[in-house]
This record gives structure tokens, C-alpha cells and sequence, in this order.
């Protein structure tokens, strides 16, 4: 079936194009309060963050290191639900397009029986862009691939370093939005150095043509998926290496995460750093490209 | 078509009806299909002599094949034929080496340089760690802090075959989230480790590569039984967590449809759940649980409405667990096997029951299975039911309600000859037993002052 929304043009994949090269935050929905989220989400759409991920909470997260781990029970203590979350979502006013990323059992379960589609639903109503799922590997996606078209939402997959050969060729015949190139082996968490494995990453992504479109729709009006690098990413140094080696987009977690969680609950200092830092990254990011960076702002 | 072909095709099958299938991070993918290709080769063709080397090692370090033993007082007691199956005899006490063993070869025949593994009650942790020392592989487990602090003597054992034990204090430090860490681990090393999985849980292939090790449990039963009693028995009775000694058990006789399969579920102290806190007094996942995806596979659990796994509980460490394998799950839903479960007090009661009667000391794994030997057949159900005997077709098999006389009518017809599997044995849950049966007033249990230690 064709639908009008699988050929619709993706927020994201524009979002990343025209804002080369993109920065992509995440942080989880509910650390410490939704009400920190959104004035959180707002700090980091202003310091430049082209694209956002929201950390939709799950009791048992086992992609993230301890700092994403630690964020989510903090969320969970706070209450922070699906139904919470999309609310916060519904009064999100950014120029950043919003992701969530959650685990499979989360989105299972939010309509009545174990079905995708009620989530989705709420998603694209809620005006979400697209969907990360860390532990739903291209194999079992296809429900949820269809959902998403039928929403025109993205529906963002990861690449391992031992992604190679035919299932790369396969994640990236189903990924949208861009492929979420995972920088080294492991769980999320900021780290002082650019894993060699995201050089090896990208020029594998480069062998294996991933400007393959998914489907005639989008060959049409897109020449390809872009590439962003995440895991471990903390500091402008490392977005404007990763930038270097040929990715279209960084995306940072963990350091933003430990900011918040530095700070107390209802404390406004904290969305002044975030947007310090996301500038950080941003500026780190354009140098990376060999642009112009622009001079940062005074406070 | 040859055996190895039709193997081939029933076995590269990802899913047991609705359940199983493979929900993990992409990194672990690839080595999810290096494990599914050594399953086919090695496991199912017996490649380079991989089940002859198995079998021989089961048998002369593991001490395989275990007896099957008339219970002789037991019979008396439930008025029918009790078998026991003595899987407490397995080296290390439990029927985890038989998994364990053929885990660390595999991973040996495929040429990983180190294993790692999660355990609960320590059971699996340490037939990891005995097997890993046996085979000459290092070794690490990942346990709960509470589950290292209920299970010491397993800690010692795993620590003097060479094992790093690492305790995991998330959440209520127990099975849960010692399988989010060991997962964790294998996605930064998944290149040169292998995540030895402790029961039929976890990502294709595990659930069906852990069943063919226990299955040896069910396909011994089978034989002797036959030898022993002249005939299949009636009914096969395991208790149930994760659900490796219970598909073990099974397995062979799934497709003899005389015969019923009781999967015993621990209870707790209540069947009701918490929704608010979170927490389910049980760990009753195959009777009370809901359609989710844990773990890497998609199976029944114990959840809240919103999808967050609840914190479980049982007396008995090896039984905690939120989830259960796929393939049990999909055989409750057609009907194959019936999910009861019976409480903390009843597990007591049937540990302390076995060691006076039998002189057998039974893991509180499986006392739950002799506990519900008492519910469905003791003098208690006799008492509180007609003459006729549970209907076959209920399935509630519910603790009693607020100590009342247990429903007698809603337990299964265990039939004459019973199979009962004994799958490990309980010197490990000695100072466990001893702190809970001191805070009740058990009837099958002695005097415990005489062990006060100070």
C-alpha cells in the first residue's frame, strides 16, 4: 500500500540536511521532573541542537552505561509515564523535530493489548518526528516499520561496529531518518576519547552505499539516509573529529545527562549549561565541517 | 529428508507461537547468528564429535545419568506411585550443570576466549564456574547483592573454581538485574566472550539451545520410568522460574498427550500485584503474567500497565524472576502445559517434608513441586474434596485464600504415577530455611532452636 505520509518529505532527514552538520541531543523525559524536561528541551533548542532525542523511561534499559541507567530510575521514581510523557510532548514548542527513544516492552504496552500501533498513534499526535528502539533489531521491526509509515514518523536504526555485510545492507534498506552509527562497542556513556571504531564505522557505511533510499517514495525525494555518530561523545573536540571523518551528525547523552544530574530539581542553572554545552558541541561540530563557526555568545 | 534437515527446519525457527523471537541491541545481533550457526552444526549435527564429547563429559564429570527413585514414603503418604527424578545428584547439586557443561564447550568449539554469566540463587553460577575451571576458560558472573548475601556458600563456590563474582546493586539486586548487567558486559566484549544464558530465556537461540542440554532430564525419566513402572506416568511435575529443569522435564514428553505437565510456580505470599509500588509478592509469571518483551525475547510477565517490569519475589532466589522462556509460555496458552503455583509457607513445608521423609535436603527450587504434591494429593485435599479428585481440565491452583482450607477442587488430577523432578539440592538454602521457617509455625518442619548459633 501507498500512503501520502510514507512519501511525505522526513522533518528529520531535513532537519539534518539543512542544519549540516547536525547536532542531536538526548535526554530522559522525567529527569527529575517533566516540568525540568521541557524547560531542559527548550534550553537545548536554543543553544542549537538540530535534533532531539526524549528518553522515554524503562525499568530495565540494558543499551545504557550507568549515567542513562541512573537518569531513568530517577525519572521512574518521579512517576514519569507514557501517558506524562506525551503530554509534556504535546506542549513542546521547538524548531528542533522531537524523537523518543524507548524500549520495545514500553511502546508494546501502551494500548490495550501488546500492539505497536496505539503508540505510534499517540506519538504522531503528540507531533513526535521519529522513534529509537535500542534493544529492536531490523528483524523483528517490520510491525513497527509499518506503523511508523502509515504516521509518517522515522524510524531510526542503529549500526553496530559488528554490523557488517548483509545486515547492514538490510538496516539501512529499512532505516529512515538517519542511521544512528554507534561509535564503539558497549553501552552509552561519555567518554575522554573518539573510539577508532567510528573511523571504521563510517568508512563501512561508505562501502555499503547507504545513500540507498528504502523505497522508490523516498528515492524520489531523497538521495539517501544521513549518517550521525553517538556513544560516548562529550565534548566539541570529539563532534568536530567525528564531523571529520565523514558523519552528517553527532549525538551526545551521557554528557548532557551528567549536567543534569549535577544540578537539583527545579534549578535553573542547569538549563544554562545545557545550552552552554550544546553550543559547545554545535561549535565543535561546524569546525569539524571546516566552516564558519560562529564567535560564541557573551552571557 | 534427513534428521539433521528437519532439525535444521523446526530449529532455525525464532519463535515458539507468538513468543521468543530475538529483542536485543544491534551489536549483539551478529553474534546471535554465530551462536545460531554453532547450534545447527555442532548441537544438532554433532559436528567434529561436539554431542559425543558432551555426553561423555556429562557422564564422567557430571555423573550422568541420575536415578530415577521411587519415593517410598512419599508414595505411601500421597496413596500413588511418587518417582523422583535426582537431578540433585548432578555434580555441583543441581540440574544446571547440564546446561552450564554444554555452554562452555560450545563456547569453547567456537573458539571464544572467555564466559560470562548471570545467576540467581547461584546454582547456575556455579556449574558456570565449574564447567568454565573444568574446561580451562576464564570466567565471570554477575549476581544480585541480595542474592549474594541469601546464597554465600555458592559465592564461596564459584570464587574457589576460579569465578569473578561481580554483586550488581540496581534495583532489588536479584536475577533481573544481574541479566541486565551480564547483557551489558556482552555487548562490550561480545567479540571474544560468550554470555553463558543460566535457563530457556533470553534471545533465539538460547531458549531452545539450553533446552536441548536439560532435555537429557525428561529423555532419562522417560527410559527408566518405563523400566521401573512398566508405563509413561501420569503426570510430570517441575517447578517453574526461568523454566530450565521444568523444559527439561518436559521435552520428551510433550508429545505424549496422556501424559500432564504441571509447571509449579512460586507464589510467594500473594498472588495479588502492587501496581502502584511495583511489586508482585510472587513470581508466578506463567500463571498471573501478560504478553511483553524482556530480556530479548517476547514471553509472558510480570508488569505494570505501562510496561515496566515489577520487582518479583519467592523464598526462593533461583524462582525470582519477572519473566519465564517463550516456549513455556506458548505451551500454557495451547494448553500443554498447566501453570499452578503454591506459596512460600507450602514450599517450606515440602522442603522440610522431603528431608524428614525421604532424606533428601531438596533446593526450595524445588520444594515448590513438592509443596504442590501436598496440595494436589496430601491428606489435606483429601479431607477438603469429594472422593473424586480434582477435575484435569482446571488449571487455578491457587494458594489458599487468607489461610483458608486450599480449594482442593482446583488442583490438577496428578494421576497414579507421578513424575517428580528434584532439581537441585538445598544446602544451599540451609540458612534461608532456617530464618523463614523460625517466623512460622510449620507443620512439617522440627524444632529449629537447637541451631540457634549464639
Amino acid at each position: 500500500m501507498t500512503n501520502e505520509s510514507a512519501t511525505a518529505e522526513s522533518d528529520v532527514e531535513i532537519a539534518i540536511r539543512e542544519n549540516h552538520p547536525a547536532l542531536i541531543t538526548y535526554i530522559t523525559a522525567g529527569d527529575p521532573s517533566l516540568e525540568d524536561t521541557k524547560a531542559y528541551v527548550e534550553a537545548l533548542d536554543r543553544g542549537g541542537a538540530d535534533l532531539i532525542e526524549l528518553g522515554l523511561p524503562f525499568s530495565e534499559p540494558i543499551a545504557e552505561g550507568p549515567t542513562i541507567q541512573a537518569a531513568i530510575n530517577r525519572a521512574l521514581d518521579a512517576g514519569t509515564t507514557p501517558q506524562g510523557f506525551f503530554e509534556l510532548v504535546d506542549d513542546l514548542e521547538t524548531e528542533a523535530p522531537l524523537l523518543v527513544m524507548t524500549y520495545y516492552n514500553v511502546i508494546l504496552q501502551y494500548g490495550p493489548t501488546a500492539d505497536v500501533r496505539p503508540f505510534v498513534e499517540r506519538a504522531a499526535e503528540a507531533g513526535l518526528s521519529g522513534i529509537i528502539v535500542p534493544d529492536l533489531p531490523a528483524e523483528e521491526a517490520d510491525p513497527l516499520r509499518d506503523a511508523c509509515d502509515d504516521h509518517g514518523l522515522d524510524l531510526v536504526f542503529i549500526v553496530a561496529p559488528t554490523t557488517e555485510g548483509e545486515r547492514l545492507e538490510t538496516i539501512m534498506s529499512k532505516a529512515s531518518g538517519f542511521a544512528y552509527v554507534q561509535a564503539r562497542l558497549g553501552t552509552t556513556g561519555a567518554r575522554a576519547d573518539v573510539s577508532n571504531a567510528t573511523h571504521d564505522s563510517l568508512a563501512r557505511l561508505e562501502e555499503y552505499d547507504v545513500s540507498e533510499p528504502r523505497s522508490e517514495a523516498r528515492r524520489a525525494q531523497s538521495d539517501g539516509v544521513p549518517k550521525a555518530v553517538g556513544f560516548g561523545v562529550s565534548e566539541g573536540d570529539h563532534a568536530a573529529e567525528i564531523v571529520e571523518a565523514g558523519a552528517d551528525g553527532v549525538i551526545v547523552g551521557s554528557a548532557l545527562v551528567d549536567i543534569i544530574a549535577d544540578h537539583g530539581e527545579g534549578d535553573a542553572p542547569a538549563a544554562t549549561d545545557l545550552e552552554a554545552k550544546a553550543r559547545e558541541l554545535k561549535r565543535g561540530a561546524l569546525r569539524g565541517a571546516g566552516g564558519e563557526v560562529p564567535e560564541p555568545e557573551q552571557p | 529428508m534427513s534428521k539433521s534437515e528437519r532439525n535444521r527446519e523446526r530449529d532455525s525457527d525464532p519463535t515458539f507461537g507468538d513468543y521468543g523471537g530475538q529483542y536485543v541491541p544491534e551489536a549483539l545481533m551478529p553474534a546471535l547468528q554465530e551462536l545460531e550457526d554453532a547450534y545447527e552444526r555442532y548441537v544438532l549435527e554433532n559436528e567434529d564429535g561436539f554431542v559425543d564429547e558432551f555426553r561423555e563429559r556429562m557422564r564422567d564429570f557430571g555423573g550422568r545419568p541420575t536415578p530415577l527413585q521411587r519415593a517410598d514414603r512419599l508414595s505411601e503418604r500421597y496413596d500413588r506411585e511418587i518417582y523422583l527424578k535426582r537431578e540433585d545428584l548432578v555434580h555441583g547439586g543441581a540440574h544446571k550443570l547440564n546446561n552450564a557443561l554444554g555452554q562452555v564447550l560450545l563456547a569453547k568449539y567456537m573458539g571464544k576466549e572467555r564466559v560470562i554469566a548471570e545467576t540467581g540463587a547461584g546454582q547456575h553460577g556455579t556449574a558456570t564456574a565449574m564447567a568454565a575451571a573444568h574446561l580451562d576458560v576464564p570466567c565471570e558472573i554477575y549476581m544480585g547483592r541480595t542474592d549474594v548475601n541469601r546464597q554465600r556458600p555458592n559465592v564461596y563456590r564459584m570464587r574457589m573454581n576460579g569465578a569473578e563474582v561481580n554483586p550488581v546493586d540496581a534495583g532489588s539486586a536479584t536475577l533481573k538485574e544481574a541479566i541486565n548487567e551480564t547483557m551489558r558486559d556482552w555487548a562490550t566484549t561480545v567479540e571474544r566472550t560468550h554470555y553463558v544464558i543460566g535457563s530457556i530465556v533470553g534471545p533465539h537461540p538460547f531458549p531452545k539451545l539450553v533446552r536441548d542440554f536439560q532435555a537429557v532430564i525428561g529423555r532419562e525419566a522417560r527410559e527408566q520410568i518405563r523400566e521401573q513402572a512398566g508405563r509413561l506416568p501420569d503426570s510430570v511435575v517441575a517447578c517453574a522460574g526461568g523454566g530450565s529443569n521444568t523444559m527439561g522435564a518436559f521435552h520428551e514428553f510433550v508429545s505424549d498427550d496422556d501424559v500432564d505437565l504441571v509447571a509449579v510456580e512460586a507464589g510467594g505470599s500473594s498472588l495479588e500485584i502492587d501496581e502502584e509500588e511495583g511489586l508482585a509478592p510472587n513470581s508466578a509469571t506463567l500463571s498471573t503474567g501478560t504478553d511483553g518483551v524482556l530480556h530479548g525475547a517476547m514471553t509472558k510477565l510480570l508488569q505494570s500497565g505501562d510496561g515496566q517490569i515489577m520487582e518479583s519475589h519467592s523464598v526462593s532466589a533461583g524462582l525470582d524472576y519477572a519473566g519465564v522462556g517463550p516456549e513455556l509460555s506458548h505451551l500454557v496458552d495451547t494448553g500443554r502445559v498447566t501453570p499452578v503455583s503454591v506459596d512460600d509457607e507450602d514450599a517450606l513445608n515440602g522442603f522440610h517434608r522431603l528431608s524428614r521423609l525421604e532424606g533428601i535436603i531438596p533446593a526450595l527450587e524445588s520444594s515448590h513441586a513438592l509443596g504442590y504434591l501436598e496440595r494436589a494429593a496430601g491428606p489435606a485435599a483429601e479431607n477438603a474434596s469429594s472422593p473424586e479428585r480434582s477435575s484435569a481440565d482446571s488449571r487455578a491452583g491457587n494458594p489458599r485464600d487468607n489461610g483458608d482450607e486450599p480449594r482442593a477442587e482446583s488442583y490438577e488430577d496428578l494421576g497414579d504415577l507421578v513424575v517428580v523432578n528434584v532439581s537441585g539440592r538445598g544446602d544451599k538454602d540451609l540458612e534461608t530455611v532456617l530464618e523463614e521457617t523460625e517466623k512460622r509455625d510449620l507443620e512439617a518442619a522440627p524444632e529449629v532452636e537447637v541451631f540457634d548459633r549464639d
